[in-house]
């Protein structure tokens, strides 16, 4: 019990002093997460769309594919890129394994279909004669990609939370590919992994803090902007 | 403006046109000009490819093969057929509004079409007036009745000023008050703009104030397509007699009306109705062949029409039998097989046809 109390108690010190090793720690997260979901957003919403609407052979195969993305594994996709990346392997000439690139492109790769499949999933719920009406307005194909889209704005910001909240709790695939290295590669799950493991509880209990505040925080901000835009 | 037509040129053509859709064939049509100007109401049973038809016409649905004319010109390419759209408007029996207001949702079109922001404001403001709506431009698209809603989608097709204009069912899923003042708002603006309108209704009485043809689309296929009186007085076949019930639609003038009850002039006859329409306007009598009783002579009764004439046909089936009546104007009535029997109907029998003035449906020309 003692463990406990005196932990939170040098972790709300580390919190409130500003802890350089806490916030250098929090920020590459946030760094790393972020860019990961941006990138994933970029390339999962135009899948997404491209799954929801088109009709073409093979949809099923992909979608199914998509799905399952959803719920792989962080270790086993940490598995599968740390082998691209190793030095022997296909691009192991670019040297990037145990940077925060490596874990950029992990986390993107888990990413990815958690946000094409909200994508796809949200398109598909809006009326498939909504279409064929703004089509019928003089919308091109871009426009109506663009519109449809900003008619399935709640369910797409799903996307981005459900998408930022699969890397930024992930700690398999960083750890894997990203080495954990101090100063260089320790995000806030990898650091609380090696802080408990070498009994160092305030530190982790203080990461621990910071990762459910900013999980909180980004949630809380697209929340707002969900319900805000929502029909009264 | 609305672009001149030559007349080598119908708006719209369809040219041996089939539509498959998961593997089957639900629509063939060898053939179909749409004439500018006029208004063409698609009728038939649920599942008679009405809407295929439609949404293939409009180039919002591939047919497997065929070919689309618009202004003689064959729609094939993705430039061409985003042209035919920009030309087109589309009302469909759900509004099918964005999430968004009112004002973004009639202007919509005209901004995807690139319309310039001055006459986007002067057509968008002009529209919401007609339609009654012009208090509710701020208002979000969700928030309004369907009655609303409806309007709404009106003048976003309107405020486009299409070439052609089609309606699937558009005044579906409405009660019966607001609906029916929609169908007259529509009325008047159609005869109004005189835009070529394409519209499918199930509902056979509906528009047929408006329409100048009628086609009758059953199992995928064209069984009838003519003015309306060709196709309400002189059915192809039973099915179609069937569907569209009323078969006598009499043209005449108001003479008098007393209290409610008008003197339509038809010919040298007079029928009386029950109607409001006032001396002068013209009009079309409904009677459907059942409110029509025969007698071999003329008998005393309630009915306030009663017309001398000669039977120049009877056709029976089933149970029913369909006798075709000249008094002057032409008359169907349909009446049982036995009384058929009983009364040694046949060609050339003189004859008294009887309705009552609560059996005539007016409706304006």
């Amino acid at each position: 019990m003692n463990l406990i109390i005196e932990g939170i108690v040098q972790a709300f010190w580390l919190l409130v002093h500003g802890d350089p090793t806490v916030l250098k720690v929090a920020l590459l997260s946030i760094l790393v997460s972020g860019s990961a979901t941006i990138l994933s957003l970029i390339v999962g919403v135009p899948l997404g769309v491209y799954l929801g609407l088109a009709r073409f052979p093979g949809r099923r195969f992909l979608v199914s594919l998509v799905n399952t993305g959803m719920g792989s594994p962080p270790v086993v996709v940490g598995l599968i890129v740390t082998i691209f990346l190793w030095r022997a392997g296909p691009l192991g000439a670019l040297h990037l394994l145990y940077t925060p690139s490596a874990m950029v492109i992990a986390q993107f790769v888990i990413a990815l279909p958690v946000v094409a499949g909200f994508t796809m999933a949200s398109v598909q719920q809006l009326d498939p004669k909504l279409r064929l009406q703004i089509i019928s307005l003089g919308a091109s194909q871009l426009q109506m990609v663009w519109l449809l889209l900003k008619e399935s704005r709640l369910p797409l910001l799903a996307a981005i939370m459900a998408g930022f909240g699969s890397v930024i709790s992930e700690v398999g695939a960083s750890m894997m590919v990203g080495g954990n290295i101090t100063g260089q590669t320790r995000v806030m799950t990898t650091a609380i992994v090696g802080e408990v493991s070498r009994g160092q509880f305030a530190l982790a209990i203080a990461l621990s803090i910071l990762l459910m505040l900013l999980v909180y925080l980004v949630n809380l901000a697209l929340t707002i902007i969900q319900q805000r835009s929502k029909p009264r | 403006m609305r672009q001149e037509v030559s007349k080598s040129t119908f708006p719209l053509e369809a040219r041996d046109i089939s539509v498959v859709l998961g593997g089957v064939k639900v629509l063939e049509v060898p053939s179909l000009q749409v004439v500018p100007d006029e208004v063409l109401v698609v009728i038939g049973p649920n599942g008679s490819g009405k809407t295929t038809l439609l949404l293939t016409l409009a180039g919002l649905l591939r047919p497997a093969s065929g070919t689309i004319l618009y202004q003689g010109q064959a729609v094939n390419g993705k430039t061409e057929m985003l042209k035919l759209h920009r030309r087109l408007a589309v009302v469909f029996q759900e509004p099918l509004l964005l999430n968004s207001t009112v004002w973004d949702n009639v202007t919509l079109g005209l901004r995807l079409r690139g319309v310039n922001k001055e006459e986007i404001k002067t057509r968008a403001n002009k529209w919401l007036e007609r339609f009654g709506i012009a208090s509710l431009a701020g208002r979000q698209a969700k928030t309004l009745s369907g009655g609303e809603a409806k309007r709404t989608s009106l003048a976003r097709a309107f405020a486009l000023q299409p070439d052609i204009l089609f309606l699937d069912e558009a005044f579906n899923g409405l009660d019966s008050h607001s609906r029916q003042s929609m169908i007259e708002d529509f009325e008047s603006v159609l005869r109004e703009t005189r835009i070529t309108t394409i519209m499918v209704t199930h509902d056979s009485n509906e528009a047929l104030g408006l329409a100048h043809r009628v086609l009758v689309l059953m199992d995928g296929h064209i069984r009838q397509i003519g003015t309306r009186e060709e196709v309400f007085s002189n059915p192809v076949d039973e099915q179609v007699a069937e569907f569209v019930g009323v078969e006598n639609i009499i043209d005449g003038v108001v003479a008098l009306n007393q209290g409610g009850i008008v003197t339509v002039q038809v010919g040298k006859d007079a029928v009386e109705a029950v109607s409001d329409y006032t001396h002068g306007e013209k009009v079309s009598l409904c009677i459907r062949p059942e409110e029509i009783t025969l007698a071999g002579s003329r008998a005393s009764s309630s009915a306030r029409n009663s017309f001398a004439g000669a039977i120049t046909r009877v056709v029976s089936f089933g149970a029913l039998s369909r006798v075709e009546i000249d008094c002057g104007f032409p008359l169907v009535a349909l009446i049982t097989k036995r009384s058929a029997e009983e009364m040694n109907l046949d060609k050339g029998k003189p004859i008294y046809a009887s309705f009552k003035a609560t059996g005539v449906h007016v409706i304006k020309r």
